[in-house]
């Protein structure tokens, strides 16, 4: 195992967030056999950013904004809580985190796997783009915002406006959603959904009764603007 | 929207007092003579944009940007070498042009031949052909083009020997490796025509690789956020900075544009949040489609906001430091060198790009008029009918674009400001078009130099200052 401490090894010119980042953007494909393990993150940001290759890494702590941003086939773990921007825009592989995370966790993101095990905040997978978001407890308002593509399963409560703008992505919540949003309705649970929501759970590591849950998604009532809806706006 | 420009295919009727671009004169008066007095509050325009709304029950949406008139670069004037000044020879004598950009960070900044760029521009608001004539004319002379709302397409990176990426609040198309790809990257928080508003793409141009590119339903209405899903305040903004260099080995140029609007605070957020670039658009600046009461009443001038750019930068000590480029009405070299001499680094143009691609070429005149318009006034670039083959996703009308073509004429009108800028410099005596100043300036009105902060020509007066 490599093992990268912040602490020891955030003296180098840009700190320790630039030296451990550089070592792993210098990682080729065939370097991905041995896991890294960063001790000492203190809630830094940006850590495991813009990753490339399948590596495994273990952040043994907090992690501050953006960890994970943009992440490209890496298994990424946080052993504590996440902050805003868990996995932003990621495009594939699988982040993990033990803890809670903040606002906008796996926003934009394209591909790939979050699973948080807590609970997650406001906008959770705001403008999701395709990636799949697991959400052990529950999420804050607004989650789904605008979401395109990809799914949020929550296994807790959502908060305000669940899925508001909602265009193509797909949503599932066991416990009580306090309000939808504009344009997201609550849909049937067919046979697909039952085996897509048991896929989701079981990738995550995650047991539920997936017959609890129930399906959320757009109306598709505001994909062409009505000038006679125009006070809905 | 739809309007009529002189003939009258409208529904609405009622219109024998001359009113509106609606009219056809039926009484044998003519409006334009004496005896019939038309409203300045209620002019023909207005009445026809009232019962345009009245008939439709949806507001108005066009590209281009502001076209009412304001206090703008014309109402400036050099003053040119004299006795005390020591002019250029205007065509033999050195005046350099290289600008370069994103040095307070980044590892590679951009080397820029001329201080002009290309704005952001979607591909899905113009077609393939436009933005690979945007990268096929910027690169031949030595700038920079740039994406839009809508990712990178394989064409304009192709294209394009200088290409800044944006990273716009609906994140179409973004991705890490076109991330690592571009030579730049450009957050962009507003521009001018719609300071506060997202983007919006009609239906009619959302085609196959528009909506895949988007991860968009084919054929909807699209509307884009107006704000980042993953920030929200400057100092979020400065940790997404961060990440995006991280992402990049801190390679990159990062550029912020803003939307001319409380400009002086922007800035200096815009500095504190660690760009290498400011790019600042005024609300003369285009869009593909925005609502026409967006662009005409949210957002301020050119003019003044380049002057609190100016000076925001100046009070923190990084003028010069993080560049300034500035945009929003840039028609000529003398605009150019009037936005530099006020201390902008570079401008960047949008909308006379497109014009010098063809748009609103009087070749094309009957083709407008079909569509409700005519040459010089055509703004329904969101509609995707564009017959000049620019402003749309139709595969035969695209079609009528030359990428090659256009990219000469880009270059040639790129090559003309260019001139031109050099031509007032060194009517100035100065070396390098960044050596012009504001003193070389003075304002013809009250107002443009209130906005501009330089002395009515004639006077040592500046209103608000002295």
């Amino acid at each position: 195992m490599h093992v990268f401490d912040m602490e020891n090894e955030g003296n180098v010119r840009g700190g320790g967030v630039r030296a451990l980042n550089q070592r792993l953007h210098d990682l080729a494909v065939d370097d991905c056999d041995v896991p890294w393990r960063v001790e000492n993150s203190k809630g830094a940001h940006a850590l495991a950013c813009g990753m490339k290759v399948g590596a495994t890494i273990d952040i043994a702590g907090h992690a501050g904004y953006y960890c994970a941003g943009m992440n490209q086939h890496a298994m990424v773990t946080v052993h504590g809580n996440a902050g805003v921007g868990l996995a932003e825009n990621m495009m594939s592989g699988v982040v993990r985190v033990k803890g809670q995370a903040s606002q906008c966790a796996g926003a934009t993101a394209h591909g790939g796997l979050l699973v948080i095990e807590g609970d997650a905040s406001a906008r959770c997978g705001i403008s999701l783009k395709g990636g799949d978001i697991v959400v052990g407890g529950s999420v804050g308002h607004m989650s789904c915002f605008m979401a395109q593509a990809g799914t949020l399963v929550v296994c807790g409560d959502a908060g305000e406006a669940l899925g508001d703008s909602l265009y193509e992505a797909k949503i599932y919540v066991r416990g009580q959603v306090k309000s939808l949003g504009a344009d997201c309705v609550e849909k049937p649970m067919r046979d697909e959904h039952v085996e897509h929501l048991s896929g989701l759970l079981k990738a995550a590591g995650m047991e539920a009764d997936v017959t609890a849950f129930k399906r959320y998604g757009s109306a598709r009532q505001w994909y062409h603007f009505h000038a006679d809806k125009a006070g809905n706006y | 929207m739809r309007r009529e420009v002189g003939g009258c295919e409208c529904e609405v009727e009622g219109n024998r007092k001359g009113f509106g671009l609606h009219m056809k004169n039926d009484t044998g008066l003519n409006p334009d003579a004496g005896g019939l007095k038309e409203s300045a509050t209620f002019d023909r325009h207005m009445i026809a944009e009232i019962q345009r709304a009245a008939a439709t029950g949806i507001y108005d949406i066009r590209g281009h940007g502001a076209k009412r008139r304001v206090p703008h670069f014309d109402d400036l004037v050099f003053l040119g070498a004299s006795m005390s000044r020591y002019p250029l020879e205007g065509y033999r004598e050195k005046c350099s042009t290289e600008v370069v950009l994103g040095d307070r960070f980044a590892k590679k900044p951009l080397h820029l031949k001329i201080p002009i760029t290309i704005a952001g521009m979607s591909f899905g608001s113009l077609s393939a052909q436009a933005k690979e004539s945007l990268g096929r004319g910027a690169s031949t002379v030595g700038t920079s083009t740039t994406t839009g709302d809508g990712g990178m397409t394989p064409e304009e990176r192709g294209h394009s020997s200088m290409l800044v990426y944006q990273l716009l609040p609906s994140r179409y198309g973004m991705n890490p490796d076109d991330l690592r790809k571009a030579d730049a990257i450009e957050v962009v928080l507003g521009q001018g025509a719609k300071p506060g508003g997202g983007g919006m793409l009609l239906g009619q141009k959302i085609s196959d690789r528009v909506a895949g590119m988007r991860t968009l339903p084919k054929g909807i209405d699209q509307r884009s956020a107006c704000r980042h899903p993953d920030w929200t305040g400057p100092d979020d903004l400065a940790i997404k900075m961060i990440e995006l260099r991280e992402i990049t080995d801190w390679e990159k140029p990062i550029y912020i544009k803003i939307g001319a609007t409380r400009t002086y605070y922007d800035v200096q957020l815009a500095v504190k949040a660690g760009a290498d670039v400011v790019v600042l658009d005024g609300m003369q600046g285009g869009t593909g489609a925005t609502q026409d009461v967006f662009i005409e009443h949210v957002g301020i001038p050119t003019l003044p906001a380049l002057r609190q750019a100016v000076e925001a930068l100046q009070d923190m000590d990084m003028h010069r430091k993080v560049q300034l480029i500035v945009s929003g009405g840039i028609r000529s070299g003398a605009d150019v060198a009037k936005a530099l001499a006020m201390g902008a680094d570079a401008v960047s143009i949008g909308s006379a790009a497109l014009i010098a691609l063809g748009d609103n070429s009087p070749t094309l005149d009957a083709e407008y008029a079909k569509l409700g318009s005519r040459a010089g006034f055509y703004d329904d670039w969101h509609e995707g009918r564009d017959p000049a083959g620019i402003t749309t996703q139709d595969e035969e009308l695209s079609k009528r674009l030359d990428p090659e073509v256009g990219g000469k004429r880009l270059a040639n009108y790129l090559r003309v400001l260019t001139l031109e800028c050099q031509t007032i410099a060194r009517a100035c005596g100065k070396s390098h078009v960044h050596h012009l100043e504001p003193e070389d300036l003075v304002a013809l009105t009250i107002e443009s130099a209130a906005m501009s902060g330089l002395p009515l020509a004639g006077t040592n007066w500046v209103p608000g200052k002295i």
